[in-house]
C-alpha cells in the first residue's frame, strides 16, 4: 500500500530542526503518602532534520507521550527537567526550550511549533462553532487582517480536502474524523516548521484513518515541515515515517530509516514488534513476548529489556547499552548487538 | 490516611487553619462536659460582671458565666448540625445512588420527589412548624425536619456520579460476576461517591447550624437549651447590647465566625484536594 | 442440528431527543445469524463506528432488547428472561470480555473479589460452595489463561499489566462454565507485545473447553488470523459474510473491498 514517493531524503545539508540531546524528565511525587521518582524519559537523545517524518513507536507507559510534551515544552510539576536540551532550529534561528521565558515561548507555539495532542479532536470547544476556535487559536499569531485570515483559512481547509462549511459547525456536528482533520488543520494553518502528533489515528475507523493519514503526508509536502510522529501502531509508521525511533522504558532502544526497520530491525524487541504484526493473507502463528512492559517507577538495572529479552547476558543486567551506530542512519542499543563495550 | 493528612496539612494552608478551628471546637465540647455549672441554671454567679480574671468572658444578665454558657453553646449547636448532617447523608445518598443506578421509573419517582423537597421554602415551612408544634418543638424534632429539607440538592450530585458510574466497564463486570444491586452500590460504586458526601457535609452543616441560630435569635427554638443561637437571643431579650454587656453578645458571635470560617476552609479544601489536578499543582511548586 | 445463538431478523431503534423533537436511530437494521452448539467457533463481528456491532452484542450478552425480531440462546427467547434466576441461568452461558482492561476492575478495588465473586455466585448447584472449592475453581480457571492465583491474589488493577489484566477479565469468565464469549474489541488497548497471545489465547479456548467466541473488532489483519467465520457490518446491516480467510481473501462488497484497502500493510518483501 506504500507509494513509492513516500520516503524522500530529508534535508540534511542545513541544519536539524530539532536536537534532543541526553534529555531526562522525572515525574517526582513526594507528597500524600507516596514517594516515589517516574523515570519516564531517562537519557534520550536524537535529532530531526528539515522536513523529516520522525516517528516514535513504543508501547502505552513506554514515556513516549512524556518525551513529546517535554520536547514542545509542555511540562507541569510534578514532571520535571532533571538534565539534558532541547534545541530547535527555526529558520536559521536557534531555540533552547528550557531557556526561553514563558511569552516566548508562546510566540513559538502555533508560529513555528504546533502539538496535536492524543485525543486532540475533543479539544474543540464544544459550545462554540469552529471558527471560533480557529480565530481564538490561530489569528493572534498570523499577523493578518480579518478578510486575509479567513481567506488564508479557508484556502488552507480546501488544500487539506475540507469543506469550508466546516467552519461554521459545531463539534458534535462532525464525526470523530471529520472533528480529528479539523483540528489538524487548526494545528496548521500557521504554516509551523515542526509538527508533534501524538496517536493523531489512534481512535479512529480504519478508512477515517487512512484520509487522517494521508492528510497529514500532505501537510508535510506541502509546508516541509518537520514531523514528530508518535503513536504504538507499527502498520502506521511503516506507512508514514521515514525514520522511527523504538522507545522502551523511557530509553531509546533502536532508530533506523522505515525500511531498515521493518526489514532488519537488530534489537530483539523491535524485531519482536515487527514479527509479531498479523497481516491479512498470512496465518503463521504469532507469538507474543514473555513478561510484561516495566514500571518505570522501578525500572530493571542495566538494559531494561533483559527481564524478557531472548539474548540476554550477564552484562545486559548490569549495564546500560549505550546507543551506538552501525550505519549512519542506524542505532541499536544492545549488548548482543554491538558487542559489549562499556 | 494519616500520611494523606499530614501532607494536606503541609500543602494547604487553608485545610491547616481548618483543622486547628476544628480541633479548637471539638476541644471546647470536651471542655464543656466539665462546667461547674449545669446548663440550664440561671443566677449561679453575680450578673453583669465584664471580663476578668476570674469569668474570662463575664458574666450574663441572666446570672450565668458565659464562657461555660459558650462552651456548652458550642457542643450543643455543634451536635446538632452533626445530626442533621448524618441523617440527611443517609437519605442523600440512598436516594442519589438508587436513582442514578436504577434509571428508568424508579429515577422520575425519586427525583420527583427531590425536586418538590427541593423547591419548598425552607424558612416559613420551620416558622410554621414551630407555629403548629409549639412547645413540641424539641431539638430532636428540629433535626428530624431539618434531616427532611436538607438531603434533595446532595441527592442529585451523587446521583450523577452513580449514573455516570453504571456506564463504566467495571460495573457491567460486577453484573456479570453475579453481584445483586445493592452489593454493587454500596462496595463498588459508594467508594468513588464518598469525597463528594464529605465535602457536602461541610456545607450541609453550615446552612443547618445558620438556619438554628437563625430561629433560636427569633426565639423559635427550646429556649431552656443553650446554644450559640440562643444566648444571643437571651441576650436581645435582655437587651445586653443596650446595657452596655457587650461580652454576652461578642462571645457567641464571635464563635458563631470562627466555626464557620472553620467549617467553610475545611470543605473548600477537601473540594480542592478531591480534584487530582490541583493536587498535584500544589505539591510541585 | 441446534442451535447455540440464534440471531433471527433482529432490528433496534434508539429514540433520542426530549418531548418535542424524537429522533429514531436505526443501530441494528435487519440482522440474522446463527452459532450452531455442536460446532465451536470464533466468528469476528467486523465494523467501523456507527456499525452497529456494539449494539449487536449488547443485545447477545442480554443488556438490551431488540425492537425487532428476537435474540435465542439454547432455543430460549432472551427476551423472555425476568427472574433473577433465570438471568443468572442465562449469564452462567454467555459472559463478556470488556475492551479496557483497566476500566473492566474497580481501581479502587483488588481484581481477585471479581473471581471470587462469580465464583460464590455461580457455583450454586449444591448449595454454598465452600472457600477450598471457590479457590479450587478460580485457580483452575486462572491457569485456562496462563496465569497463578498465587500472581492474582490481592493485586490491585494498576499493579497488573494490560494483558494480565485482560487474562484474568478472560478467566473471570471462565469460571461459570460459559458455553459464548462476546468479546467487545478485547485487545485494541492491550500493548503490541502482549496482544498476540490473548488471540492465541481465543484460539486455544475454542479448541479445548469448546467454547464459541463472538470477536468483536475493527481490525481486519487480527480478524484474518483468528476467525472461523466473519460478519462485515455497516450502517446496522451486514454487507458481506463467510469463512473468515475466504471472504478477506477476496472480498466482494464494494465496503468490504474498501476496507480491506485501507488496512495499513508492513510490506518491505
Amino acid at each position: 500500500m506504500q507509494s513509492e514517493a513516500l520516503f524522500h531524503t530529508p534535508d540534511t545539508a542545513t541544519e536539524p530542526t530539532l536536537v534532543v540531546d541526553r534529555l531526562k524528565a522525572y515525574y517526582t511525587t513526594k507528597a500524600f503518602g507516596i514517594d516515589r521518582d517516574i523515570r519516564a524519559v531517562d537519557d534520550i537523545s536524537l535529532s530531526i532534520a528539515k522536513g523529516e517524518i520522525y516517528g516514535v513507536a513504543g508501547e502505552s507507559s513506554s514515556g513516549k507521550t512524556t518525551l513529546i510534551k517535554t520536547i514542545v515544552g509542555a511540562i507541569r510539576p510534578p514532571l520535571h527537567v532533571v538534565g539534558g536540551s532541547v534545541r530547535f532550529n527555526f529558520s536559521g534561528q536557534a531555540y533552547d526550550i528550557y531557556d526561553l521565558r514563558p511569552d516566548e515561548l508562546q510566540a513559538i507555539r502555533w508560529r513555528h511549533l504546533s502539538y496535536i495532542m492524543q485525543g486532540s479532536m475533543n479539544v474543540l470547544n464544544p459550545v462554540r462553532r469552529i471558527k471560533h476556535s480557529f480565530y481564538d487559536f490561530a489569528y493572534p499569531h498570523m499577523g493578518l487582517d480579518r478578510a486575509a485570515f479567513w481567506d488564508k483559512v479557508r484556502g488552507h481547509l480546501r488544500k487539506l480536502d475540507l469543506d469550508p462549511d466546516v467552519l461554521h459547525s459545531y463539534p458534535h456536528q462532525l464525526s470523530g474524523g471529520m472533528r480529528q482533520r479539523a483540528t489538524i488543520a487548526l494545528a496548521t494553518v500557521c504554516t509551523p516548521e515542526f509538527i508533534v502528533a501524538d496517536e493523531p489515528t489512534t481512535a479512529l475507523d480504519v478508512i477515517v484513518q487512512r484520509d487522517v493519514l494521508n492528510m497529514l503526508r500532505d501537510i508535510q509536502r506541502d509546508l516541509g515541515s518537520s514531523f514528530l510522529f508518535v503513536t504504538h501502531d507499527m502498520s502506521v509508521h511503516a506507512t508514514v515515517s521515514d525514520r522511527v525511533g523504538i522507545v522502551y522504558a523511557g530509553r531509546l532502544v533502536e532508530e533506523a530509516d522505515t525500511p531498515t526497520l521493518f526489514r532488519g530491525a537488530r534489537h530483539p524487541y523491535t524485531q519482536h514488534l515487527v514479527a509479531s504484526l498479523p497481516k491479512i493473507g498470512d496465518t503463521t502463528r504469532r507469538a507474543s513476548l514473555a513478561g510484561r512492559p516495566p514500571s518505570l517507577a522501578d525500572p530493571p538495572s542495566g538494559c531494561r529489556f533483559h527481564p524478557r529479552c531472548p539474548l540476554a547476558m550477564d552484562i545486559c543486567s548490569r549495564q546500560v547499552p549505550v546507543m551506538t551506530s552501525l550505519t549512519p542512519r542506524h542505532r541499536v542499543a544492545c549488548f548482543a548487538v554491538t558487542g559489549a563495550t562499556s | 490516611m494519616f500520611t494523606i493528612v499530614r501532607d494536606l496539612i503541609r500543602y494547604n494552608i487553608e485545610f491547616a487553619i481548618g483543622l486547628v478551628i476544628l480541633l479548637l471546637l471539638i476541644g471546647a465540647v470536651v471542655l464543656s462536659f466539665f462546667s461547674p455549672y449545669p446548663a440550664s441554671d440561671i443566677y449561679v454567679v453575680p450578673p453583669d460582671m465584664p471580663p476578668d480574671a476570674e469569668f474570662w468572658f463575664g458574666t450574663t444578665s441572666r446570672g450565668q458565666d458565659t464562657f461555660w454558657q459558650l462552651m456548652i453553646g458550642l457542643r450543643n449547636t455543634l451536635g446538632f448540625g452533626v445530626g442533621v448532617a448524618f441523617l440527611s447523608r443517609i437519605l442523600s445518598l440512598v436516594v442519589g445512588l438508587t436513582a442514578g443506578y436504577a434509571g428508568g421509573r424508579t429515577d422520575r419517582v425519586l427525583m420527583a420527589i427531590n425536586d418538590s423537597i427541593m423547591v419548598i421554602p425552607q424558612f416559613p415551612i420551620l416558622v410554621l412548624f414551630y407555629f403548629v408544634l409549639k412547645d413540641n418543638m424539641n431539638w430532636l424534632m428540629l433535626v428530624l425536619i431539618l434531616s427532611a429539607l436538607g438531603w434533595s440538592y446532595d441527592a442529585r450530585l451523587i446521583r450523577s456520579i452513580a449514573m455516570s458510574l453504571r456506564t463504566r466497564p467495571f460495573t457491567t463486570q460486577s453484573v456479570y460476576s453475579g453481584m445483586s444491586m445493592r452489593k454493587i452500590l454500596v462496595e463498588e460504586h459508594l467508594p468513588y461517591v464518598m469525597p463528594i458526601v464529605f465535602a457536602t457535609t461541610m456545607n450541609n452543616m453550615i446552612w443547618s447550624i445558620g438556619m438554628e441560630i437563625t430561629l433560636s435569635v427569633l426565639g423559635f427554638t427550646d429556649v431552656d437549651t443553650p446554644t450559640m443561637g440562643q444566648m444571643i437571643y437571651w441576650a436581645n431579650s435582655h437587651s445586653a447590647l443596650i446595657s452596655g454587656i457587650w461580652w454576652w453578645v461578642a462571645a457567641p458571635v464571635g464563635a458563631i465566625v470562627i466555626l464557620f470560617i472553620g467549617l467553610f476552609l475545611l470543605s473548600m479544601s477537601m473540594n480542592e484536594y478531591i480534584d487530582p489536578r490541583s493536587r498535584l499543582n500544589r505539591m510541585g511548586n | 442440528m441446534s442451535l447455540l445463538l440464534d440471531i433471527d431478523h433482529v432490528g433496534k431503534t434508539f429514540l433520542q431527543g426530549g418531548l418535542l423533537s424524537r429522533r429514531h436511530i436505526e443501530a441494528v437494521k435487519d440482522i440474522s445469524l446463527q452459532i450452531e452448539a455442536e460446532r465451536p467457533e470464533i466468528l469476528s463481528v467486523v465494523g467501523e463506528s456507527g456499525s452497529g456491532k456494539s449494539t449487536l452484542a449488547a443485545m447477545v450478552l442480554g443488556q438490551q432488547l431488540p425492537t425487532r425480531g428476537r435474540v435465542l440462546f439454547d432455543g430460549i427467547d432472551i427476551a423472555d428472561i425476568r427472574s433473577r434466576a433465570d438471568r443468572r441461568a442465562f449469564m452462567a452461558k454467555v459472559q463478556p470480555v470488556l475492551q479496557n482492561p483497566f476500566e473492566a476492575f474497580n481501581p479502587l478495588k483488588r481484581v481477585d473479589r471479581y473471581l471470587f465473586a462469580t465464583a460464590t455466585n455461580f457455583m450454586t448447584s449444591k448449595g454454598r460452595p465452600t472457600r477450598q472449592e471457590i479457590e479450587a475453581r478460580v485457580g483452575r480457571a486462572l491457569v485456562e489463561v496462563g496465569l497463578t492465583l498465587a500472581e492474582v491474589r490481592g493485586r490491585f488493577p494498576h499493579e497488573l499489566s494490560g494483558g494480565q489484566l485482560q487474562r484474568t477479565a478472560i478467566a473471570r469468565a471462565l469460571i461459570p462454565d460459559p458455553r459464548l464469549l462476546v468479546a467487545d474489541e478485547p485487545v485494541s488497548m492491550v500493548d503490541a507485545s502482549l496482544r498476540m497471545s490473548i488471540v492465541n489465547l481465543f484460539g486455544s479456548l475454542r479448541d479445548r473447553l469448546g467454547l464459541s467466541i463472538i470477536y468483536i473488532t475493527h481490525d481486519l489483519a487480527t480478524a484474518y488470523y483468528i476467525s472461523d467465520r466473519i460478519i462485515i457490518m455497516k450502517k446496522g446491516e451486514v454487507v458481506e459474510r463467510g469463512n473468515a480467510r475466504a471472504v478477506l481473501d477476496n472480498p466482494q462488497h464494494p465496503y468490504s473491498i474498501a476496507l480491506k484497502n485501507a488496512v495499513l500493510t508492513p510490506d518491505f518483501a
